[in-house]
Formats: C-alpha cells, sequence, structure tokens
C-alpha cells in the first residue's frame, strides 16, 4: 500500500491551519508530523483517515495498483488518539467484539483478543466496564482496538498519553513491529519522531 | 450479508447500551408520565371527545420522541465516541443501525402510551383495533425515521436542546395529521377501509424520509 498526500490545505472560517502539504509514503515507512500546539497536526492525521475533508488538495491510497479514497481503506486503518474515545458502559472484550464486528461484520476471535489484551496489560481486567479504567489504561485498550485486526496503516496522534514507563515500551514494540504497513505518528516528543524514517513539521499559519 | 451483519452490531451496540444506561427510556417515561398527569389536571374530570383524545395521544409521543430520540446521535457527540463509529462502520451501516434501534424505541413508546391512555382516559376505547395497530406501526416507522436524521443534524450543532423539536415540527407535520386522522377512525369505529387512503400517505412518507435521509445523512456524518 503506497498512501499520497498532494497538496492539501486546510482552513476553518477564515484561518488556515496549514497549505499545500504532500508527501508519499509506502509500506513499511514511517513519517512523524511534529509542529506547536494548533499547528494541524491531528487535522492532518483526521484529513488522511478521511474523517475531516480537505479545503484543497487530496490524499489516495494505492493497493495493488487501484487507487482508494481513505474511506474505502478504513477496514485496513487504525487509529490511536486522546479525542476518540471508547464506549464507557462495555468492558473491554465488548469494546472489542461490537467494534470488530461493526467494522469488518466478523467478531475478533477470542484467542486475538486476549493476545492484544496481555500485550497491553489488560487482560485481568478485560470484563470490567471502561468507565473504570484510569486515563492510561483507557489509553492502552485504545490500542489493542487499533491493532485488533492488524492493520496496514497505523496513526498514533500523542502516542505516548497518559501512559506509563510499561505502556510507552508496548508502543515502543509497535514501531519495531511496523515493517509492513505505513505508520504515521503525530508528536511533539522528540525521541517518538526520532524513530520515524521521514518528518513533516507543520508551522502555525495565520492568514 | 456482511452490510447487515455491521448494522446489526450497530443496532445491538445501541440496544446494549440502553439497558445499561437506561438514558433515553428513563426520558421517555418520565416524560409520558408527567404529561398525561397534566393533561388529566387540565381535563378536572371531563370526558374529551375522540378528536381530542387523539390529537393529544400523538401530542404526547411527538413530545415525547423528541425528548429522547436525538440520544441515538447526541450521546456519541457528546461521549466523542462519533469519531470511532466513524473509523469502523460507513455511514450507511450507522444511518440504518441508528434508524432500528430509533424504531424500536418509537414503538415502546406508543405502546407505553397506549396503555397509559387506556388507563386514564376511559373514553380511549379503540373501536377499530386494526386501523389503531397499523397506525401506530407505520406512525412510529415515519416518526423514527424523522426523528433519526434530524437527531444526526442537531448533534453536530451547538444548541442541539432547542434545536430538537423546532427542526422536527416542520418535518412531521404531515405525519402528525394523517396518524390523528387515522386515529380518529379508529376510535369512532370506521371500518379499515376508510383509513386505507391514511396508511397510503404514511407509507409513501416513511419510504420517502427512509430514502432521502439516507442519501442526506453521508454529508451530515462526515465533518
Amino acid at each position: 500500500m503506497v498512501l499520497t498526500a498532494e497538496n492539501i490545505s486546510k482552513t476553518f472560517n477564515r484561518r488556515t491551519v496549514f497549505r499545500e502539504i504532500g508527501f508519499t509514503v509506502g509500506a513499511g515507512q514511517s513519517i512523524a508530523v511534529t509542529g506547536r500546539n494548533g499547528a494541524g497536526k491531528s487535522t492532518l492525521l483526521k484529513i488522511l483517515a478521511g474523517l475531516l475533508t480537505p479545503t484543497s488538495g487530496s490524499v489516495r491510497y494505492a493497493v495493488s495498483g487501484s487507487v482508494h479514497s481513505p474511506e474505502d481503506i478504513r477496514a485496513h486503518l487504525g487509529f490511536v488518539s486522546p479525542y476518540l474515545q471508547l464506549y464507557d458502559e462495555f468492558s473491554a472484550l465488548e469494546n472489542l467484539r461490537l467494534l470488530s464486528r461493526m467494522r469488518s461484520a466478523t467478531v475478533a476471535s477470542d484467542e486475538r483478543c486476549r493476545e492484544m489484551l496481555t500485550r497491553f496489560g489488560l487482560w485481568d481486567r478485560c470484563n470490567d466496564q471502561v468507565r473504570t479504567y484510569s486515563s492510561g489504561m483507557k489509553q492502552r485498550l485504545k490500542y489493542v482496538v487499533a491493532l485488533l485486526h492488524d492493520p496496514e496503516v497505523l496513526m498514533l496522534d500523542e502516542p505516548g498519553a497518559n501512559l506509563d514507563a510499561d505502556g510507552i515500551a508496548a508502543v515502543a514494540q509497535i514501531y519495531e513491529s511496523s515493517q509492513r504497513r505505513i505508520l504515521i505518528v503525530a508528536t511533539n516528543d522528540r525521541s517518538e519522531a526520532e524513530r520515524c524514517e521521514l518528518k513533516i513539521h507543520l508551522g502555525t499559519e495565520v492568514s | 450479508m456482511n452490510l447487515l451483519a455491521r448494522t446489526s452490531a450497530v443496532f445491538v451496540k445501541d440496544l446494549l447500551s440502553e439497558i445499561r444506561t437506561r438514558y433515553a427510556l428513563n426520558a421517555l417515561l418520565m416524560f409520558v408520565i408527567t404529561a398525561v398527569a397534566v393533561i388529566l389536571f387540565a381535563l378536572r374530570g371531563d370526558t374529551p371527545g375522540t378528536i381530542v383524545l387523539a390529537g393529544m395521544f400523538w401530542v404526547v409521543v411527538f413530545f415525547t420522541g423528541m425528548s429522547g430520540l436525538s440520544r441515538i446521535f447526541v450521546s456519541e457527540e457528546e461521549r466523542g465516541t462519533a469519531l470511532t463509529l466513524q473509523l469502523v462502520a460507513p455511514p450507511g451501516v450507522v444511518y440504518f443501525g441508528k434508524l432500528a434501534f430509533n424504531v424500536l424505541l418509537t414503538l415502546v413508546l406508543v405502546a407505553g402510551v397506549t396503555v397509559v391512555y387506556l388507563v386514564a382516559f376511559p373514553g380511549f376505547i379503540i373501536q377499530t383495533p386494526s386501523i389503531f395497530f397499523v397506525t401506530l406501526l407505520l406512525g412510529s416507522l415515519g416518526l423514527a425515521s424523522a426523528a433519526t436524521i434530524i437527531a444526526a443534524i442537531v448533534a453536530k450543532a451547538g444548541s442541539r436542546g432547542t434545536l430538537y423539536p423546532v427542526l422536527s415540527f416542520p418535518v412531521v407535520v404531515v405525519l402528525l395529521m394523517t396518524v390523528m386522522n387515522a386515529t380518529i377512525k379508529s376510535l369512532d369505529g370506521e371500518p379499515f377501509s376508510t383509513a386505507v387512503v391514511d396508511f397510503v400517505v404514511l407509507i409513501s412518507y416513511v419510504m420517502v424520509m427512509t430514502a432521502g435521509s439516507f442519501l442526506l445523512f453521508e454529508f451530515v456524518w462526515k465533518d
């Protein structure tokens, strides 16, 4: 899979967040999006995931020669972000089963759920309602949801947010095990950005 | 089959969520009891005619629905789960899953209002049950269909509480007039054939509203 972003600009009302961002990234490559608060890192990730429409420019995913829009590749996309919430009234396992069924009409296997929840240290609490989780545990669960279907594109917005040392170590493993996928990371953490091969720095524009 | 299974997953998620939180059901129940109590106080023991009873029946259903049916999308926006839903399911799957849940909720609502009316108003005697139950079914489908797309629009707006009934009224006014008309016929004991025209109007309303909402939903749901 190859992701091509061409001349992407985004304007909210009269404020231009960023303009004419372009890059190409292929499977096995990682790209870090950096920039100060308000520079548009999260906005850019939302555009790449098809959650926001760019004011101008285009995002294309090429799979085996055929071109797809971001909406078409959602089933192959994993997304972790502080503003992306899970269902508090359900347990971690229920969240995984329901979301996987909505995503692909098949319920994730118990074995796969157990493997991922164990990897992120949540197996012991997998039947507890998410509302009883700490913010760090919720962040870990977002990783489990994002990685459960082994996505070809993984987008991480502030990947270390709310995580303790063990959680950060689990996230570090994701960088190492992403040889087959496109990894896009929006961060202000220099060490997280350094792990990526390509870098985009967004400056705050005002017009 | 794939889309049907994914749609049913959205429906099951909303159903389980409602069973756990009882947010919409509690709001609907309290509104029905309050509205009927106010009507009883206002009547002071008088026995209203079938026209007034049928009108008040659907007024209670409409305003109760307005207080609870918008939760289907507003709660997703308020809790920050709307983006999660956008990521895992295409707009059509979300729309029909939410519509199915709102249909169920509306059917529960009209069934509840019917029971309360039968107990509270001695004059509320259903003389032609076939007209009454078909009216309830088609009215619920129409109300749920309109309420679902308006809820999606309102959930994206700032002043959610006031917008919902204001936006809903012009959309459902045709539906309300038709269901009131058919309900009067069922209370007056008219034969089934007299209400066929009303049912044709209701079926047309449901089809147009559902098709239009499905086409519009993608643009409302994104951004």
